[in-house]
This record gives structure tokens, sequence and C-alpha cells, in this order.
């Protein structure tokens, strides 16, 4: 049990799991707030999301939806989890999400690409903003939080516009896939027909793979280690030889990427459409933050961090709205990021508190130790 | 033209506020990344004092609202407070928390507040026509707004605190070196807190500003679109330095007053370029302008580092 609390996989996972029933009990405090009659049944149905509905059918599209939704959100919170592992903080990643959404939809409408094109253009673009930041951050010092969210109003703006370009007449939304180029629809490969829902894609699989890959990148190779090595201390890893400028630039085009790629497969499953009078930033990129700390800042973690924000942010859809409103799950992930915070602190606390019991243990076999050794002396005294 | 300066005038008067508070918090050591949530804050605690307080008088309605703006700055800027000087939290992270956590909340809360006054209101909307109305006074058809005054009494106060008085000068003290600060008996912890307050407060003032700088109805889903971090640009042009602030801040709220009112201008609209060109200016011109002035960067030294009193 001890040696359990000490590991540090652990750990963070306990630390998760304590954001997370914080996260969800200050929640139902404010939902209790606004009015307490009906405030368990509509926390319970932001938890149950899916499981809200009887038929088993129904609940395995609406899973499928879930589903759907948590593969960019992980991919937003892999580029968020790979640049902090590199000491960077890419807030940047919404409005790659967003590049990428523009490109893929772009490609895909106005020019009829099919669905690998547009998928890797918006890995492109994505990459491209990513190496925006990347570069101010190299060569002009510029802070990368203040950069990214620079970029991610001017990536809205300029989306918005391009995308007009493809827009329906009597609608603010761009023209759907499935009707004017479904060689850009991702292929199925028969995983719609498993779920009941056509918006599961190969996309699935693929961001999965993805995630494992970014964990071996990131602990089995020369170049993820010379990129940790930049991250924890530039000058350092310059004195070793490594071009760290490159590496900052490197590590936010991958970032970008994987931020881009995350909108190519939601925009390219006919899900979500663009809405060209959008007036915020979308926040799957923020939500992403939360899933990468909720996964302890470890990919395979961030995969079950995210379908859970994606659960709790889709189950917003069901409190009951006479009251309450759907935000209360955007509230409480937002509280969960901050809780994440503090999980330094926990951990700090579950490691002092495992040193402290030993150090008791030991303190008592010594003094155990000493009393019989004394009696030991007393008794050769005695005799 | 005067519809121009009075636009550029205001947002800069929001953005002097903002990031005057900012600057105060990173002379104390800490950053203040979640400076847009408190805008948000502010914001909301003005316009729920505008919606509730039914009075005639516009000098009681003007302090009323600014007090409230305050306290809901300040309180929220306590969170920042709790977690990066008493917990070491990342504070990039909390900060983003905080920016995230100020619009989910104020929305969560207004739309709460309509559909009980109203059960089939469910927008996140305050109107505040009439008591917008007393923040300003009409000079031949220039709108003169309160909040340019308190703006430049800001940077005047600002400037003097912390570069004459005892107080101002430990607290820039403790962001350049904390452990010498405290070798000397001063507080890191007390003056770091009266920092992230204080940026609390002016955060808060600003955020009211902005929400009553052009319309007199704001929908609290859509935060304050950016203008915290704009804020922390003009912080960072400024070099942290309250007068240049309140220089580079005029440059910045030229660019915002633009998208405002460059229809009225003939030249501008003879160019014919989309209205989202003139969304993107403010953001354009930050990135351009951080990427000259970076390099050279003066920033307090110790900022963003938790203080240890066990490192040296």
């Amino acid at each position: 049990m001890k040696k359990l609390l000490k590991n540090s996989g652990v750990q963070a996972f306990i630390a998760s799991i304590i954001c997370i029933i914080l996260g969800l009990l200050i929640g139902y405090i404010v939902l209790l707030f606004i009015n307490p009659e009906g405030a368990t049944e509509s926390i319970l149905n932001v938890i149950k999301n899916f499981f809200t509905f009887n038929r088993p059918k129904t609940q395995l599209k609406n899973f499928g939806n879930t589903l759907a939704k948590t593969m960019p959100l992980l991919m937003c919170s892999l580029s968020i989890l790979f640049a902090y592992k590199v000491g960077l903080f890419n807030i940047g990643t919404a409005g790659q999400y967003v590049a990428g959404a523009c490109a893929s939809l772009y490609a895909a409408l106005a020019w009829g690409w099919g669905w690998l094109p547009c998928m890797l253009f918006a890995i492109v673009a994505g990459a491209l903003l990513g190496a925006i930041v990347g570069f101010l951050k190299a060569y002009c010092n510029v802070n990368e939080v203040i950069s990214g969210i620079m970029l991610n109003w001017i990536a809205l703006y300029l989306t918005n516009t391009l995308l007009s370009s493809v827009k329906e007449v009597a609608s603010p939304y761009t023209l759907t896939l499935k009707n004017e180029n479904p060689s850009a629809l991702l292929p199925k490969a028969g995983l719609n027909e498993l779920f009941n829902n056509d918006y599961i894609t190969i996309a699935v699989p693929m961001a999965l793979i993805i995630a494992i890959a970014v964990h071996i990148l990131l602990t089995c190779t020369k170049l993820g280690y010379e990129l940790k090595a930049t991250g924890s201390n530039k000058n350092a890893a310059k004195y070793a030889g490594m071009a760290e400028n490159r590496n900052i630039i490197l590590t936010l085009a991958i970032a970008g990427g994987l931020a881009g790629l995350g909108a190519a497969m939601i925009f390219q499953s006919g899900y979500f459409r663009w809405e060209c009078t959008q007036s915020s930033v979308p926040g799957m990129g923020f939500n992403g933050i939360a899933a990468a700390f909720l996964g302890g800042l470890n990919p395979i973690g961030s995969i079950f961090a995210s379908f859970f924000i994606q659960h709790i942010t889709d189950g917003g859809q069901y409190v009951n709205t006479n009251f309450y409103s759907s935000q209360i799950s955007d509230l409480i992930s937002s509280v969960i990021i901050y809780l994440c915070g503090f999980v330094l602190f926990i951990k700090l606390t579950m490691t002092k508190m495992v040193s402290r019991r030993e150090e008791k243990a030991a303190q008592k076999q010594k003094t155990q130790g000493q009393k019989t050794q004394e009696q030991k002396t007393q008794e050769g005294g005695d005799k | 033209m005067l519809l121009l300066l009075q636009y550029t005038l205001i947002f800069t008067s929001v953005l002097v506020l903002v990031a005057l508070g900012g600057c105060i918090s990173e002379h104390s050591g800490v950053i203040n990344l979640g400076l847009e949530g408190i805008m948000v804050m502010g914001a909301l605690g003005g316009a729920l004092m505008m919606r509730a307080f039914g009075t005639e008088s516009a000098l009681l309605m003007v302090l009323a609202v600014i007090l409230s703006a305050v306290v809901f700055g300040m309180a929220y800027s306590a969170l920042l407070g709790v977690a990066c000087i008493n917990f070491k939290a990342d504070q990039t992270l909390v900060g983003t928390a905080l920016n995230l956590l100020g619009t989910a909340a104020a929305t969560v809360l207004v739309k709460a507040i309509n559909t009980a006054s109203n059960p089939d209101n469910h927008s996140s909307e305050i109107e505040y026509v009439r008591a917008r109305k007393m923040f300003i006074v009409n000079i031949n058809g220039f709108e003169f707004n309160w909040f340019m005054l308190i703006a430049v009494l800001a940077v005047i106060g600002v400037a003097i605190m912390l570069y004459k008085t005892r107080f101002g000068l430990r607290l820039m003290a403790c962001g350049e070196h904390p452990q010498a600060a405290d070798s000397v008996g001063i507080n890191v912890y007390k003056m770091r807190w009266a920092g992230v307050l204080l940026s609390g407060a002016l955060g808060g003032l600003g955020g009211i500003c902005y929400i009553l700088a052009g319309v007199s109805l704001w929908k609290f889903e859509n935060g304050v679109a950016g203008f915290g971090f704009l804020a922390l640009a003009v912080m960072i042009f400024g070099q942290w330095n309250p007068v240049r602030i309140s220089l580079a801040a005029l440059l910045f709220g030229l660019f915002r007053a633009l998208s405002n009112t460059y229809v009225g201008i003939p030249f501008l609209v003879s160019l014919n370029l989309p209205s989202n060109v003139y969304n993107m200016m403010p953001y354009i011109v930050s990135l351009v302008v951080l990427a000259f002035t970076s390099k050279t960067s003066r920033a307090p030294k110790a900022e963003g580092i938790p203080y240890d009193k066990s490192t040296r």
C-alpha cells in the first residue's frame, strides 16, 4: 500500500480523481444555489450523459456522438501536453484547431479534394500557425501564451472570412460535405455499423494510435529527449550541441499539426459545420487543457481524460433547462483545470504522508531496539 | 472623426486600467494571465449592480457600480492568490483556468438570474441603457465617459505608488529578488497578495469600463474577446512602466476603435475591405509590436516563479 502511494503514476491518478470529485461537487453546489429543487437530478444527468436514454440502441448512438467528439478533443489535449512537456504552454491550440477546420473545409468544398489531401492540408495549416508562435518565441522572445491568444483571434476572423465563400446562402453554416463532396468524408471501415452512428470513422482508431505514438516519441526517441532537454533548460541544451531554436519551432509545429488534424477528424466526419458568424473561438482547444492536465500529462491518461471531459460536456445538454443552463459543464471543467493547479501540492502531501509514516515506524523500531538493549544491560547489572 | 477619438479614448482607458493591473501583479512577482476572467467578473459585478440598483443620482450610481466591480474583481483574483502564492501552483495554468471559469461562471449565473425573473428568458444578456447614461457627459457630441478620467488618475496614482512610496518599492523588490527582500524583513507573501488583489481591483474596473464603452447590453457568453490579453501585450510594449503603458494603450486603443468606427471614415470605406480585417487589426498589431519589443524585455526578474523561503 505504501509502495503504491509512492508510485508517481498512482499519485497522479488519485490526484485526478480528487480533482474530478471536487469539480463535480462544486458544480453541484452551484446548481443547489440556483435552485435546490432538481439540482440532484441535473448533476446526475451531467454525469450520466448518454445513459439518460432508456433504449440501448439510442444509448449506443449517443455514445457514438460523444466518442466522435472525443477524438478532436484528444488531439487538442495531445497538442497541449506535447508542448507542455517541452516547457511551452500552447494555448494557441484553439487557433490551430480553427486553422485546421478552415483548411480542411475549404479544400473539400472549394477545391473538391479527397479526404486524405484535405486532412494533410489541415495538418499543415495547424503546423504553420504553431510554427509562427515557435518562431516568435525562439527568435523574438515573445511569450507563447500571448502570441498564441492573438493568433487564436486572427485565425478565427480569417476563417470566418475564407469560409464565407463556401457557406450556404440562407444560413451562416458551411455547405454540407455529404451533398457537396462526399469523397472528402473520412472512410468508415464498418465502424459506423458497429456503433449505429454515421459519425464514427477511422478517426477513432487513428487518434488512439497517435496518442500512443506521441507517448513513444516523448519517452523512447532521441528527438523526444532533445525536445524535453530544450524545455527544461534552453541554454544547457544549446551547450550540449542541440539546435535549441529549431527544437522550439519544431515542437510547436508538431503541436499545431496535432490540433489541425483533430479539427479535420471531426469536420470531415460531417458532425460539425463551421458557423461563419462565430464570435468566439471554439472551446475544443481550451477543453484540451483540462483533458491534458486531468490525464496527468500522460498521452495514455489523456485518452481517458478527454473522454471524461467530452462526456460531461455533452451531459450538460441534459440538465433541467427550466432552471439551469448547459454551460454548467463548462463551469465544471474549468473548475477541474483550476484544481489541477493543486496537483503538485496533493502529490507532495501524499509523499510526505508516506514518508512520515515510514519515519515513525523506523523510530518505533529504533526505540524498541534501544529498550531491549537497555533491558539487556540492566539484566547484566543485576547479575 | 470625433467618434473615432471618443472610441479610441474609451478603449485606451480599458487597456490602461487592465494593463496597470497586470503591471502591479508582475512587479510583485506573479504573472496574472487570468486578467481576462477578472475583467468578466468585474463586468458582471458592475452589470448586476446597474440592474439591481435603481437610483436617480448619477454620482451614487457611478460609485456603487465602481465599488461592485472592484469587489468582484478582487474576490476573483483571490483565487489566483491562493493557488499561486500559498500553494505554489503553475501560474500559467491557474490563469488560464480563471479565464475559462470567468466566462462559464458568469454565463451560468446571468442565465439563472434571467430565468428566475422570467421563465422564458434563457439568454445571458444584461441590459443597462438607463444606468449607462449616468456614466456619460455629452460635450458637443463627444461622449465623455467618467472612466477616461479614472484611467488618467490610475496612471498617475500607480506611477507614484510604484516609484515614490515605500510600499511600491518594496513590492517591486519582491518581483526582482524576493530572497533579498525577505532578508531585510519584507513579507514576500503579503506583498504578492497585495499585488494580486490590486491587479484584481484594476482588472475589475477595466471589465466594467469595457462593457460600458460602446453598448448598453452585454451578452456574457462572449466574455471580453481577448481584451485581457491585449492588455498584457500593452503592458509588455510599455515595458512594465505606467507612463509608457498609457502611451502603448493609446496605439492599441486606436486600432480597436477603428473596427467600431471605420464605416464613418470615407477613406477606409473606399478601400472596401471586409469588416473582419478591422476585427483582426488589434491582434495583428500586437503580434508585430511584441515581435519587435520582446527581445529587450525588462520584465521583473522573479516573475512567474513561486517564492519558496527555503531556496536561495
